[in-house]
């Protein structure tokens, strides 16, 4: 086996993962911890400052809900987000964040994020939920907090550059988890007494529209493997939503935000004939129940109807840029001064929303020699994500908080603490945690710190120390390094080590992976259609690819990560074909159609599909959870938020 | 290739601790390859083109050539950054500029307090995160229990 030193790191609260949630966790653990003699350890598998997927920057925060001012109300917030999921969302989850996440917000603000005023000195609202900001180094502010946090209070340590693989167990509770360092030679076992998962969503699932050398030019960063819904089904949490993936529409290939063009420009697309499909095909929106009669529309179905112009032969699809600049600045045209100088303030706010999150869509307009007050540009769907903070929902299946539930609820909805799995002692927050959507980097931030509170308290009231079994520790060391054992052991076998009968490479995995569920699960080029007998094949195929993942060639840590990216991959992509297989219906159109199961169902399926994969058995579960109403009952266009 | 590295520029920044484009690539991507000492990305379709590598530079020598397989050719932009801001020079194509200048951030680097100055007085077992109410400015934690 190959020679690792093992680093063995015992702390009473393990956060995993560095991004916007983990954040949120560390700020908050470090201040109870310190009231309770607590240790908090934190690990990423990058830099801090720059991990995640606020890596780059954002333009916006998605999620504000200014209840200081008055005008929504955390119920309003859970009207939004359960219409925009087609009625699939969990209210006390995403109430809990609601009532929070406005605090985190003002903290950013004071620890230095720039968020645009008007002149009254109030936020800029992108729209009613949405605030701009200038947000270049939005990640690194967060991340400096919770460096402070876990440094200053004395309580906390983090490490960088150490990727996380497997859970680690005590019966039914977590004991720790195992990784190794992407930078030297070293194996680590992290003990602890409780366990805050935070490590993103997943991206490279399906095949991406671009192959080449654009196949890094995810909306969502690359680096999102699935490593969250991969450490939560092998501790055997029940995870739910698994079928709620999401596709963005955005500016084609490079992949720029729209969210400042429809909200803040409020500009217009169109397909390539000039008609607007969003008023052409409006009574398709007929179909989908009363979710098609929300506003705003939910976002799976706006882009079922921009699908469907491209499917009839009416693309490209257009957002009508030029025209949206013009009419803003019409108002100012008897003044030539004011007139120029309001041209060239849209133009900068136009330029800083791709430069603060999207650098590639500034290349691609420069490009193109397209000006967006000149000349309109094209938006297209993306291919599948897997990323329950944003308009997707998978994730793990966690408790509420108790003052957030009814008595019916409270059976279904809480165990005992806030975000934990149904795995004792591990909670998840951001993409790890599910059925609560819309949270955006601001609302992942909140829920991180309320799940880190709940974390303490659980330590705080469960104080013991879980027994980890060594010698599955190393059972479990020898499983993860051997790759690069495989690779030693057969690399002379060929002149060309891509190239070896014996084993495969991660990248060659990842493409085999991508090509089963674009064909089979409803990608791109199966113009996200599915059925039955093609997920039952795509089940058929991942098999195979499973026993292959035994194979696994590594050359260095880099491609030993890359490896275990692409398992992590594989499992979030088979507890995808299993849910959508399960639930015989189709919900969201926009962003996956059961060709065989074309409609809604209310009646049968107006319920969370949960699945649960049995760590000792090897055997998955699936199961219907009932959708309940945390506010009362009120006729269906209350409920549908007017 | 994404991004690519000027070799008359970089000198595999021997003067720091480490690599600063290694340290910061959040896709693990640049290497030092220490006989050149010299940086490269060693997977460039994996490369997000988050701009990392190249606003971290101290010697400025990494560019972002824009994808291959579907960005026309021509076009640089290119970062600088501030303390307090950034400056962005996009290059177009057809030769012409455009310089943009954004504010990133409002205190001092390093300076967060992580509880932001607020008063921090919740309970362990109350629904309110360590600086509620006071973060909220005005309204209590909301909650259905009366």
């Amino acid at each position: 086996m190959a020679n690792f030193e093992n680093v063995v790191v015992e702390t009473d609260l393990l956060i995993l993962g560095g991004g916007m949630a983990s954040c949120g966790a560390a700020v908050e653990a470090a201040y109870w911890a310190k009231q309770h003699g607590l240790k908090v350890t934190l690990v990423d598998k990058a830099a801090m400052d720059r991990s995640g997927a606020v890596a780059m920057g954002l333009s916006a925060i998605n999620q504000y809900v200014d209840l200081r001012s008055g005008k929504n109300t955390v119920k309003d917030y859970v009207d939004y987000v359960r219409n925009d999921l087609m009625g699939v969302t969990r209210e006390d989850l995403v109430a809990s964040i609601a009532r929070h996440v406005d605090s985190t917000v003002h903290l950013f603000e004071k620890w230095g994020l720039p968020i645009w005023k008007d002149e009254q000195g109030n936020y800029v609202h992108e729209g009613r939920w949405q605030l701009m900001i200038n947000g270049e180094s939005y990640k690194v502010i967060v991340a400096e907090a919770a460096k402070n946090a876990l440094i200053q209070s004395g309580v906390g340590q983090y490490f960088e550059r150490v990727f996380i693989v497997e859970p680690l167990l005590d019966g039914d509770r977590i004991a720790g988890a195992v990784g190794f360092s992407t930078r030297e030679n070293k194996f680590y076992i992290f003990k602890a007494k409780a366990v805050m998962l935070a490590m993103g969503g997943a991206v490279h699932v399906f095949k991406p529209r671009s192959t080449g050398e654009g196949l890094g030019r995810a909306w969502y960063p690359p680096w999102n493997s699935g490593s969250s819904a991969y450490f939560t089904l092998k501790a055997g949490a029940e995870m739910t939503c698994q079928e709620v993936r999401f596709i963005p529409v955005r500016f084609k290939d490079a992949y720029g935000p729209v969210g400042a063009w429809f909200l803040l420009f409020k500009s217009r697309a169109t397909n390539a004939l000039g008609g607007e499909y969003m008023v052409e095909r409006k009574a398709e929106l007929d179909n989908w129940g009363p979710y098609g009669r929300v506003k705003p529309i939910p976002a799976n179905l706006r882009n079922y109807l921009g699908m469907l112009d491209v499917m009839e032969g009416k693309g490209p699809i257009y957002m009508r840029t030029e025209e949206a600049i013009a009419k803003l600045a019409e108002q100012y045209k008897d003044d030539e001064k004011a007139y120029k100088k309001k041209m060239k303030e849209l133009e900068s706010e136009a330029w800083e929303d791709f430069l603060d999150m999207t650098i590639s869509q500034a290349i691609l307009w420069a490009a193109s020699n397209v000006q967006p007050e000149e000349k309109s540009s094209e938006i297209a769907a993306a291919e599948p994500y897997f990323i329950g903070s944003h308009s997707g929902a998978s994730g793990a299946w966690v408790s509420g908080p108790e003052d957030l539930q009814t008595e019916e609820t409270k059976k279904e909805y809480f165990w005992g603490y806030c975000n934990m799995s149904t795995v004792k002692g591990l909670f998840c927050a951001g993409d790890a945690s599910g059925a609560s959507s819309h949270k955006f980097s601001s609302g992942s931030h909140a829920e991180g710190r309320i799940a880190a509170k709940a974390a303490i308290k659980f330590i705080v009231e469960n104080n013991t120390m879980p027994n980890v079994d060594m010698a599955h520790v190393e059972a479990l060391k020898a499983q993860i390094l051997k790759p690069l054992d495989t690779y030693e052991q057969y690399k002379n076998a060929t002149t060309d080590p891509e190239v070896n009968p014996n084993y495969i490479k991660p990248k060659q995995f990842m493409f085999r992976l991508q090509k089963i569920m674009d064909e089979y699960a409803g990608g791109v080029s199966a113009n996200f259609t599915t059925n039955k007998p093609s997920l039952e094949r795509a089940l058929e195929l991942l098999a195979f690819l499973k026993e292959d993942s035994e194979k696994l060639a590594a050359s260095n840590l880099h491609e030993l990560m890359r490896c275990w990216e692409n398992v992590q991959r594989m499992w979030q992509a088979e507890a995808h074909v299993r849910t959508i297989l399960f639930r015989e219906e189709t919900r969201w159109p926009g962003y996956y159609f059961r060709a065989d199961k074309p409609k809604l169902d209310e009646e049968e399926w107006h319920c969370f599909v949960n699945c649960k994969y049995d760590p000792n058995t090897g055997k998955w579960e699936m199961m219907k959870r009932p959708i309940l109403h945390i506010f009362p009952q009120a006729k269906e266009h209350e409920l549908l938020g007017g | 290739m994404p991004s690519y590295v000027n070799p008359e520029k970089c000198d595999g920044c021997k003067a720091l601790d480490k690599t600063a484009c290694q340290y910061i690539c959040p896709n693990d991507l640049m290497v030092l390859d220490k006989d050149k000492m010299k940086a490269y990305n060693r997977d460039v379709s994996m490369c997000w083109e988050c701009y990392n590598c190249v606003k971290i530079c101290p010697s400025q020598a990494i560019e972002i050539r824009g994808y291959a397989d579907f960005v026309p050719m021509g076009a640089q932009v290119t970062p600088m950054r501030s303390t307090d801001s950034i400056m962005w020079t996009v290059k177009f194509r057809n030769g012409m500029l455009k310089r943009f200048k954004f504010p990133i951030r409002t205190t001092p680097e390093g300076s967060a307090v992580p509880d932001g100055g607020w008063e921090t007085k919740a309970d362990l077992n109350s629904p309110a995160l360590f600086t509620e109410p006071a973060s909220l400015c005005g309204p209590e934690v909301f909650t259905l229990k009366k």
